[in-house]
């Protein structure tokens, strides 16, 4: 009955259907292309989670610094986009034509020589993976060979985190400081602000996120995500068994970084700017919470984690604009203390086993007393 | 000295008859204004604005949150306030005003974003909103692309003109330039020491003052440097001026800053009833926070002090003090988020319309004769023509007008010489 049994568990299978009736047909009948391109900068946090997901949930790493990945790509893509829109033609009232409108505002007379590549969209889409999952290798060769791990890795990557945002406010004659980078306008020509452009946006981006969904599943799946697992609950039998700890903390934790850096580049897409509030400490721990409150055991929760916290705070700010933030903060507070597992957790512990039952009935009639199997195939429970 | 910038209105007739003006539309609220008198929608409203018979919808965009709230507060208040005397006076074309307020959470793509939502959602006539330069650059393609009207009431840079921004601040030239030739000629000041905080008001504005101090006041910039924002470690820089010596310290550090700034100068040593100080980004609000003792005898340079002895302002400070509470202080920025909605009002009324593209072709040559700082006028390119004045910081918290331009400075976003 169920094709893709080996890859996708039968209550796996359920959530991918429901998640993706939600955003392919659900949503976008629903919804206006304002509230569409709110779902689009939502999902955009999705990618950042399941990266979590995988290296937290699954590699037990925990990283405070996944907004430095995420502001990478989105850094990448902006610098390609700003660059577009800031022609000779578009610019012509600036002291020097040609350059971005800060550069010109901070007396920096030539495009740097950093930024000359990304005129090259090829150039952006490689750096928007690779410069992240350098970045993220070097970190992780640094900590992980050093059997640095727990608080101090937690806390060395909230560290860098702020070092990069001072970093990008510093310099703002080459990064836009705390402006960031705005007016982004055109991709290769193709007006990303219009109605339709939106449209377009979003289904590029939720088919991206299906991939990443896809690919995180197979990591689970195989040896790796065994491994994985088996050094988030016992790092030292994995070692003694002959196993390379570091290396693959390295890779879950760089697997992390992409997911996130992609998530970073569609957010400059779909919302036309990036600045450096989505790199510092407190959006990086925002993310965190996103995978905590979906279940940072479940790739499909962190995906609704990301979309229904962020839906929480607009609708919360746009009702209350004073008082949103408390209301925010005791949602949090109520999630993780009645729900440690997230809702994911709801999930498995409330409707799943309706579900079930319900399932078992059914073909009980049909085929008279065969029950399926609905062991979980040995990955920990969900 | 202080009573001298005030010849003009003087007379205390003159006075009487103006605050008698200033309270015209409050007698007229006694009866209450019934709305749906004015014109047909259709005939204002053609381009699907949030306007019915008895009611136009406007949006106040401020951060309520976040470390932006302590200034932004200022400006919601000043503009519901404005708003609430239109209604009382009868409202705009005919209509009452009814605003939604957003909260920026001092996140500027949240600024964008709630922007949008005013203008795609709300369909508001106008939005009242912003006060860092990043939070108006992230809002500026936003009611550019959807063709909004913004008032925006802070002090900044300049360099921007755009058709859908009203800006009811200074630009840096209006603020700096007659602030520096008075401070040249009374102090006989011939070098200055820049201090900034590091984004990009500071730097522009201390761009444009350099030019001003070498090529015209032929003086001498010993020194200019820059602090993060939200720094709180001045003692380095503070050395440095006691080694040079400037006669001026120019100063535009922003926010929770300028506490530590003038604290450590004090406990340095350093007089400022000796040292000149020259400051553009202290405020009445700044200063509640600063202290009073801690910055007395610096000169403050901007439109606008709660202390203006006018009749417009002798009219607005009760009505704010009533609505807001006896102990709210009101700054620069707060006066010009009050003109805001007023300007608009006037303008609409001007254009006898709602639409934006009308509103923004009728804005040039609106004039405001109610406004706490005196008079304004709205200049072709969107800016404000007003004076320039200098204040002295005292130990109650408040500035004592020392000097104002003769006449309305005007404003010169783009100035040739100084970029």
């Amino acid at each position: 009955m169920i094709i893709n049994s080996r890859f996708f568990n039968r209550s796996e299978l359920i959530g991918f259907i429901a998640l993706a009736a939600v955003l392919f047909v659900i949503l976008p009948l629903s919804l206006d292309v304002f509230r569409l391109n709110l779902v689009a900068k939502y999902l955009t946090y999705a990618f950042v989670a399941i990266g979590l997901v995988l290296c937290w949930g699954y590699g037990g790493i925990l990283s405070l610094g996944q907004g430095v990945f995420f502001g990478l790509g989105g850094y990448c893509m902006a610098m390609f986009l700003k660059l577009e829109a800031s022609s000779v033609e578009n610019t012509k009232i600036q002291s020097t034509p040609g350059i971005p409108d800060f550069m010109d505002w901070n007396q920096v007379t030539s495009l740097p020589l950093f930024w000359q590549p990304f005129h090259s969209l090829t150039f952006t889409i490689a750096a928007i993976i690779l410069v992240p999952c350098l970045f993220a290798l070097i970190i992780g060769t640094a900590m992980f060979k050093r059997r640095v791990g727990g608080t101090y890795f937690a806390i060395i990557t909230q560290a860098v985190a702020a070092i990069l945002t001072i970093l990008i406010v510093g310099q703002q004659g080459y990064t836009g400081g705390i402006n960031g980078m705005t007016d982004l306008r055109t991709l290769k020509g193709w007006d990303i602000r219009p109605d339709h452009a939106k449209i377009i946006l979003y289904f590029v981006e939720v088919v991206l996120l299906f991939a990443c969904i896809g690919i995180a599943q197979f990591i689970r799946l195989t040896k790796l995500g065994r491994i994985l697992v088996a050094m988030r609950e016992q790092e030292d039998r994995v070692r003694f068994s002959g196993y390379s700890v570091a290396n693959f903390k390295i890779f879950a934790f760089c697997v992390a970084a992409i997911f996130a850096a992609i998530g970073g580049a569609m957010f400059a897409l779909n919302v036309g700017f990036m600045s450096p509030s989505f790199v510092g400490i407190v959006p990086s721990i925002e993310m965190v919470i996103y995978t905590a409150v979906g279940g940072r055991m479940s790739i499909f929760g962190a995906v609704w984690g990301s979309i229904l916290v962020n839906f929480a705070k607009t609708s919360l700010s746009e009702s209350f604009p004073q008082l949103w933030l408390f209301g925010l903060g005791a949602l949090f507070i109520a999630v993780v203390l009645a729900f440690p597992n997230g809702l994911s957790g709801i999930w498995a512990d409330h409707v799943q086993p309706r579900v079930d039952r319900l399932i078992a009935s059914i073909r009980a009639k049909k085929s008279g007393g065969w029950s399926g199997n609905s062991v979980a195939d040995g990955a920990p429970a969900e | 000295m202080s009573d001298e910038p005030n010849k003009g209105l003087q007379s205390p007739l003159r006075r009487k008859l103006l605050m008698g003006a200033a309270a015209l539309p409050l007698a007229s609220m006694l009866p209450r204004p019934s709305f749906g008198a004015g014109p047909a929608t259709a005939m204002v409203n053609t381009t699907g604005l949030a306007v019915t018979d008895t009611e136009v919808t406007v949006g106040i965009l401020h951060s309520a949150t976040g470390t932006m709230a302590i200034s932004e507060t200022g400006s919601i208040q000043a503009e519901k306030l404005a708003i609430e005397q239109i209604n009382a006076a009868g409202g705009v074309l005919g209509r009452k005003i009814k605003f939604i307020q957003e909260d920026g959470a001092s996140d500027w793509p949240t600024f964008a974003e709630k922007a949008k939502k005013l203008l795609v959602n709300d369909k508001v006539a106008a939005i009242m909103g912003c006060w860092t330069s990043a939070s108006r650059k992230a809002v500026l393609p936003v009611v550019e692309q959807y063709n909004g009207m913004l008032y925006y009431p802070t002090f900044y840079e300049g360099l921007e003109q755009s058709k859908n921004v009203i800006y009811t601040g200074q630009e840096a030239t209006q603020q700096i330039l007659a602030g520096l030739n008075w401070i040249a000629k009374e102090k006989g000041a011939k070098s200055f020491f820049f201090i900034g905080s590091d984004y990009i008001w500071p730097r522009t504005s201390n761009k444009i003052a350099r030019k001003h101090v070498e090529n015209v006041l032929k003086g001498k910039v010993v020194g200019e440097e820059y602090y993060a924002l939200g720094s709180t470690q001045f003692n380095s820089v503070i050395n440095k001026i006691k080694l040079t010596k400037p006669d001026v310290i120019f100063t535009d550090v922003v926010g929770g800053s300028n506490v530590a700034f003038y604290k450590q100068l004090k406990a340095a040593g350093v007089d400022l009833s000796k040292q000149a100080l020259l400051t553009i980004s202290v405020t009445e609000d700044e200063i509640d926070g600063i202290g009073g003792e801690n910055i007395a005898g610096a000169y403050a340079c901007m439109k606008y002090f709660q202390s203006l002895d006018n009749a417009n302002n002798k009219a607005f400070v009760p009505a704010f003090k009533k609505m807001w509470g006896e102990k709210t202080v009101i700054g620069d920025v707060t006066q010009a988020g009050y003109l805001g909605p007023w300007l608009w009002k006037l303008t609409c009324e001007k254009a006898g319309s709602f639409d934006v593209d009308k509103i923004a072709a009728a804005s040039p040559g609106v004039e405001f004769k109610e406004a706490p700082e005196g008079y304004v006028r709205i200049h072709e390119n969107h800016h404000l023509w007003s004076k320039t004045r200098v204040g002295r910081a005292k130990l109650d918290g408040q500035f004592e007008l020392i000097f104002e331009t003769a006449d309305l400075v005007e404003p010169d976003p783009f100035p040739k010489g100084y970029q």
